[in-house]
C-alpha cells in the first residue's frame, strides 16, 4: 500500500479532502477505493454551482466491474469539476490525490474537522478492513 | 473459504485480487483487467479455469444418451476430437447448464461444464444416465489452463511434450486431442485463437511459469468477462438460467431440430416457442453516448415494449460500452436503456462486438 498524503483529511467511504487556500475543498476517492474497483472507464460528474447535502449523491464513478455512487462528505456548493476525466478517468487509477480529483466546493458551514479521519486514523481504518 | 485450484499459490504470490466465484476462490485480475484483455487481443493471455468441470462419459449407448440429454445432436461429431458447443435443457425447454462436448470415440466423450453448476450437472447427467448404463466419471484431479491470443499457440507450444507437439499445432479450431496425460482443444471463451489445456493439477503450476516467462500475460475473471461479452458468448447464469430456452438466449443454433425424430430433452417445449410471434429477441447493444450499461438495466422500445440487459459493461476494445439484451419482438434497430432514472440511446447491433481482435460492428 501507497502512503497516504498528510495533508488530507479521510472519510469512512473512502473519499479524501483537501482545504484550498481560499476556503474551498477539493475531493477525491483514496488509494484504496481506486484499487478495489479496479480499471475506471466513466465518470459521471455534477454541474458546477450545484448544491450538494451532506451524504447526498454527488458523483458515480464506474470500472470496468461496477457503478460506485462517491456521496458528499460535506455540504456545499460545487465550485469546479474535473473535467479532464470525462476523456481520461483512468486518471483516478493513476493519481488518485492528484489528477484524479473529482470535484471542488464551497462548504456552506465549513469543514467539520472531527468527522474526518487524520491519515493515521484511516490507515488504521484500511488496514482493520484488510484483515 | 472457498475451493482452491492447484494455481491458487500462483494467483496469490502475483497480488492478485481474489474473489469468490461460484464456491471457488478465484483471480479476479492482477492489477488491471484492461491492459490483461488487451494482451489477450494483441498477444497473449492465460487463464486458471481449473473450477470448470471435466466430465468424461463412457459406455456402448454414450451417442444415443447425449442426442437425448442435450439440445445439439453429437451425430455432427463424426472427427475424433471435434467438438460441439450445446446446451442441456429441462423438460420445460429451460438451459441447465450450456456446455461443450469433445468426441474422442464411439463410446468415450469429455464434456465440460460450468463450475457453479458443477452439483445439479452432475446430479441431473447422473439420473439421466441411469437407463443407458454410461460411466460418469468426474475428472476433478485435472487442471484447466486457456491460454488465449493471436500467439497463444505458439507461445504456449514449447510447454507441449515433443511427440504432441505437431499434432496440437496442426490441429483446427473446435478441435481436441489427448496427447499423453494432457488434453489439448483449440477452443476457447475469447473470441480469440488459443488453446483450453487439461492437464494433472501436479504440471499445472510448471506449465503456468513457463508460459508468463514467454510473455504469456496472467488474465483474471474480469478480462475473461470482458472478453467474452466483446465476443458475444453467452454467460450461465447471466445471460440464460433454468427459466430461459436457447431460442430466447441467442442460442438457437445449437439446437438442431433435424432429425425430426430425436427425443431430446426438452423438444416439444422448444417447437412450441419456436413457432411463437411474440417469442423474445436477444440482442447485442451499443451506447451511443457515455455511461456503461450493466446487468439488469430495463432497455426501453418505444411503442413496442421493455426488456432487460442480461449483461453489460465497458468494450475495453471498442472503448465504449456494450451490452446483450432480451428484448421484445418487434422490427426495430434503436432503443433506449434506463441508467441512473435517464433514458440513454443505443443501438441494436449484430454480434459479435469484437473476433480475433477485430471489431465486427460499426461504431
Amino acid at each position: 500500500m501507497s502512503d497516504l498524503p498528510g495533508d488530507l483529511l479521510y472519510t469512512k467511504d473512502h473519499e479524501w479532502l483537501r482545504r484550498e487556500d481560499d476556503g474551498s475543498v477539493t475531493i477525491g476517492i483514496t488509494d484504496h477505493a481506486q484499487g478495489a474497483l479496479g480499471d475506471l472507464v466513466y465518470v459521471e460528474l455534477p454541474e458546477v454551482a450545484q448544491d450538494v447535502d451532506e451524504g447526498g449523491d454527488m458523483a458515480v464513478v464506474e470500472s470496468v466491474k461496477a457503478a460506485s455512487d462517491v456521496y458528499a462528505p460535506i455540504g456545499g456548493n460545487i465550485t469546479a469539476v474535473n473535467e479532464g476525466l470525462s476523456d481520461d478517468p483512468e486518471k483516478i487509477n493513476s493519481d488518485p490525490y492528484g489528477d484524479g480529483w473529482i470535484v471542488r466546493m464551497q462548504p456552506s458551514d465549513g469543514m467539520d474537522e472531527g468527522a474526518l479521519m487524520s491519515p493515521d486514523d484511516y490507515q488504521q481504518f484500511i488496514d482493520e478492513l484488510d484483515d | 473459504m472457498g475451493s482452491k485450484t492447484p494455481l491458487y499459490d500462483k494467483h496469490v504470490d502475483a497480488d492478485a485480487r481474489i474473489v469468490d466465484f461460484g464456491g471457488w476462490d478465484m483471480p479476479l485480475h492482477y492489477g488491471s483487467q484492461k491492459e490483461e484483455h488487451h494482451a489477450v487481443r494483441g498477444n497473449a493471455g492465460v487463464f486458471d479455469v481449473s473450477h470448470m468441470t471435466i466430465v468424461d462419459l463412457a459406455g456402448k449407448r454414450v451417442r444415443e444418451f447425449l442426442q437425448y440429454l442435450v439440445a445439439n445432436d453429437v451425430a455432427r461429431l463424426s472427427e475424433y476430437g471435434k467438438a460441439l458447443y450445446t446446451a442441456m435443457l429441462n423438460p420445460r425447454g429451460g438451459v441447465i447448464d450450456d456446455l461443450i462436448i469433445y468426441y474422442l470415440s464411439d463410446t468415450d466423450y469429455r464434456l465440460v461444464v460450468n463450475a457453479a453448476t458443477r452439483i445439479k450437472d452432475l446430479a441431473w447427467i447422473r439420473e439421466q444416465a441411469g437407463a443407458f448404463d454410461i460411466a460418469v466419471n468426474e475428472r476433478a484431479e485435472l487442471a484447466m489452463i486457456a491460454v488465449q491470443g493471436p500467439n497463444a499457440r505458439e507461445l504456449a507450444a514449447p510447454c507441449v511434450a515433443p511427440d504432441y507437439r505437431d499434432a496440437a499445432m496442426a490441429m483446427k479450431p473446435f478441435f481436441g486431442m489427448l496427447g499423453g496425460d494432457w488434453f489439448i482443444a483449440r477452443t476457447g471463451y475469447t473470441g480469440e485463437d488459443g488453446w483450453e489445456i487439461c492437464l494433472p493439477a501436479a504440471q499445472a503450476p510448471g506449465v503456468w511459469d513457463r508460459l508468463l516467462a514467454a510473455g504469456v500475460v496472467p488474465c483474471g475473471l474480469g478480462a475473461r468477462d470482458t472478453l467474452r461479452l466483446e465476443a458475444a458468448m453467452n454467460l450461465y447464469g447471466t445471460d440464460m438460467d433454468e427459466s430461459v430456452s436457447p431460442l430466447e438466449a441467442g442460442l438457437d443454433w445449437t439446437v438442431a431440430w433435424e432429425p425430426g425424430d430425436r427425443d431430446f430433452i426438452g423438444r416439444a417445449a422448444l417447437q412450441a416457442l419456436r413457432d411463437n410471434p411474440s417469442k423474445q429477441r436477444f440482442v447485442g447493444l451499443l451506447l451511443e453516448e457515455r455511461g456503461v450499461l450493466r446487468n439488469h438495466q430495463k432497455v426501453v422500445v418505444e411503442g413496442v415494449g421493455e426488456g432487460e440487459i442480461t449483461s453489460g459493461g465497458f468494450s475495453p476494445t471498442i472503448g465504449r460500452s456494450i451490452a446483450l439484451a432480451r428484448v421484445p419482438a418487434g422490427d426495430y434497430d434503436r432503443a433506449q436503456v434506463e441508467v441512473r432514472g435517464r433514458l440513454l440511446n443505443v443501438r441494436i447491433v449484430k454480434t459479435p462486438f469484437v473476433r480475433n481482435g477485430k471489431i465486427q460492428i460499426d461504431t
